[in-house]
């Protein structure tokens, strides 16, 4: 190396914007999640304006936490592991601002058209063809920025949570791209290459994993690189980790037509998805379990780490919600459930849960570290785990009661074989369900206002603290 | 060379790595999505289905603008609960013209697959500017700016439908030049409410259902 290599120190400014947008954009879209959840309880509330009509801001609401909160949250910690498991700066750092400007103005005015009323309607890639080129353009540079930093690390071992987030780089751009083939018609409006029923089975495949590869995929990456470091023990597995990325990469992408259950798709298709869905299980669960036996021999310091309280109670969300999946993929399971708030229960249970906190737990690990000072106030992010823990069981609890319930009504038939119950009183009877909601949420986003208000108080008014990567030659093998 | 060693080399390789995730992850679409795109049952229109007209269209669109499928489905499952209340189950030939499907995940109200001809235009019509004058426990917004918009303010509908008919649905150049005159004089109301009596007709028109 040359003599400049002591001048030499990681990219983290970036990483710094990053988390302070994600954090913006989970009080932005969890404020959206609840307000919607308010229009279930009182329908005046959309007061008549297009803008906030239910359909319209409930758009908004899943764009902002997948895509301003989730996405943002990944590539910044992407760029803040990729670094220190590879032992050099980012490649290509200009590359990188032009991912975080691209993708954050992306967002913001993906946001403003979707309340426009600018919807492609495929669920979870909702925007219109002008930002899909625009996602793209973002996608590859974020790719080329980490896959060119891995390129030139002086660790030999590529670490197992760069193959998590490479794996979400690859996968949600083939996704990305099938997907949203589509052909303009202006320049706000296209149809779909695909139509109908062959539309319906290209979207769930990209559904599905997108939620496979985003919101569980990449946030393992987030844990496999977190994980080790707040526990400050090795992975338990190394062995595990193999089998588990590799059984998760070839059997997620299967499970997509589990959405389509009964729905007029052939029936092959369907029951791979079930087949396919139950496997997943257990890469999940060795995942699961790998991530409780790192932190297993460190449980002492959740009395004194709320960062790590987080975390693992994510794992057992993971858990949760990994197990509850290939239940719900089973066809008479699904008959119940699908179409009703039991998805909406799961998908929070996930998302919630598993997602928010991991994410949470890690911000305020890596915060006070880009800091280089302490967290502002550990007493508060006492009170946001209660808070997020209380919020989100009884989310659960809620969309559990309320679509058990809407299953069983709905398929109820009397002894002369018709329908026991109009679909109004079944709506009716959802009334205390969406209250309880309603409050749970609010719980949940009272939360992540109290850890907005805690970092920013963290970081204010400091630059972000410059490290070095260590100095030497190619290190032998990578620890955790 | 066992799993591990071949493992070993992988995880030594970006580009390696790269190809593993690309080929392996690839697998599962491959079987499942390519043979579907080429099952002729799956994109051929049965008897009486047919292409939108131009105002249905307006209103189809108008329908994702306002994301009704966040809350209603259009999907009647095979199973006896669901034939009794909403009518025939849902097969893939009467969708062959909707790009996207708007099959729904979601039904925080009724299914609207088989919805047209149920109610009248003047149902609607009251339904959709003040849910709750109908249907007093009714959670659904109100629509009233539908009331008060052309339904091609901006002139797109020839647009609209040459995109269609380049990805083959059948129409003419005829139904194109003379599309914007057959909406001329109406609102997004009227052309929600064309869409809604569109639905599902294949099926019902006609039958004692």
């Amino acid at each position: 190396m040359s003599a400049k290599v002591a001048a030499v120190h990681y990219e983290d400014r970036i990483v710094t914007a990053f988390t302070a947008a994600a954090v913006l954009w989970t009080v932005f879209g969890m404020l959206a999640g609840v307000y919607v959840a308010a229009e279930l309880v009182w329908p005046e509330l959309g007061f008549e304006q297009p803008w906030l009509s239910f359909g319209r801001l409930r758009t908004v609401h899943t764009h902002s936490v997948i895509f301003g909160f989730g996405v943002s949250a990944l590539i910044g910690t992407a760029f803040y592991s990729v670094q220190r498991t590879s032992h050099v700066p980012l490649f290509a750092p200009r590359l990188a601002w032009f991912v975080f400007y691209a993708w954050q103005a992306t967002c913001v005015l993906g946001a403003l058209s979707l309340f426009a009323g600018i919807n492609a309607s495929k669920e979870y890639a909702e925007l219109e063809w002008p930002f899909d080129v625009a996602i793209a353009a973002a996608w590859i540079s974020f790719a080329v920025v980490f896959f060119g930093t891995l390129a030139r690390r002086r660790v030999g071992p590529i670490y197992i949570s760069n193959w998590f987030y490479g794996a979400l780089i690859i996968v949600v751009a083939m996704l990305h791209v099938v997907n949203s083939l589509a052909l303009p018609a202006t320049l706000t409006k296209s149809y779909s290459l695909y139509a109908g029923a062959q539309d319906a089975i290209v979207q769930w495949w990209y559904g599905h994993n997108a939620v496979g590869f985003l919101l569980t995929g990449g946030f393992l990456g987030m844990l496999y690189y977190f994980l080790p470091k707040q526990a400050e023990q090795p992975i338990w597995s190394y062995r595990l980790s193999i089998v588990a990325f590799w059984a998760f990469v070839y059997t997620y992408i299967w499970a997509g037509p589990h959405h389509l259950h009964y729905n007029a798709i052939p029936e092959w298709v369907q029951s791979l998805g079930v087949v396919m869905s139950l496997i997943l299980l257990a890469p999940s669960w060795a995942t699961m379990i790998n991530g409780v036996m790192t932190v297993s021999g460190a449980w002492r310091k959740l009395k004194v780490d709320p960062a790590l309280k987080f975390v693992v109670l994510s794992l057992a969300f993971y858990g949760l919600a990994t197990f509850e999946g290939p239940m719900m993929a089973i066809r008479s399971v699904n008959m119940l459930s699908h179409f009703t708030e039991w998805t909406i229960g799961h998908v929070h249970s996930g998302a919630l849960g598993w997602n928010a906190l991991i994410t949470f737990g890690t911000f305020y690990y890596l915060v006070p570290r880009l800091a280089g000072r302490p967290l502002w106030s550990a007493g508060l992010a006492n009170v946001h785990f209660w808070l997020a823990l209380a919020g989100v069981m009884l989310y659960v609890i809620a969309m559990w009661g309320a679509g058990v319930s809407q299953g069983l009504l709905w398929l109820s038939l009397d002894e002369l074989g018709e329908v026991r119950y109009g679909f109004v009183d079944v709506m009716e009877a959802m009334a205390p369900y969406y209250a309880l909601r309603l409050v749970a949420g609010g719980l949940f986003l009272a939360g992540a206002v109290l850890m907005a208000v805690n970092l920013w108080r963290t970081m204010a008014g400091i630059e972000t603290v410059r490290v070095a990567p260590p100095a030497g030659a190619l290190a032998a093998e990578s620890g955790a | 060379m066992n799993l591990l060693d071949l493992h070993k080399r992988i995880e030594r390789s970006s580009g390696l790595l790269i190809f593993g995730i690309l080929v392996v992850a690839s697998i599962g679409g491959l079987v499942q999505i390519v043979p579907s795109l080429y099952q002729e049952s799956l994109s051929t229109p049965t008897e009486g289905v047919v292409p939108y007209t131009p105002l249905e269209l307006l209103g189809r669109d108008i329908y994702i603008r306002e994301s009704c499928s966040s809350c209603h489905s259009q999907q009647i499952r095979p199973l006896l609960a669901e034939v009794r209340r909403y009518g025939p189950y849902s097969r893939a030939d009467e969708f062959v013209y909707d790009r996207p499907f708007l099959w729904g995940s979601k039904r925080t109200g009724p299914d609207l697959h088989r919805v047209g001809g149920k109610y009248t235009d003047a149902w609607h019509r009251v339904h959709m500017l003040n849910p709750r004058a109908v249907v007093p426990s009714s959670i659904m917004p109100a629509y009233p700016w539908l009331a008060e918009r052309a339904a091609d303010a901006d002139g797109s509908i020839a647009a609209r439908l040459r995109a269609l008919q380049r990805l083959g649905h059948p129409y003419t150049d005829e139904d194109i030049a003379g599309a914007a005159e057959t909406v001329a004089d109406k609102t997004e109301l009227d052309a929600v409410i064309a869409y809604l009596q569109s639905l599902g007709r294949a099926r019902t028109r006609g039958s004692s259902l």
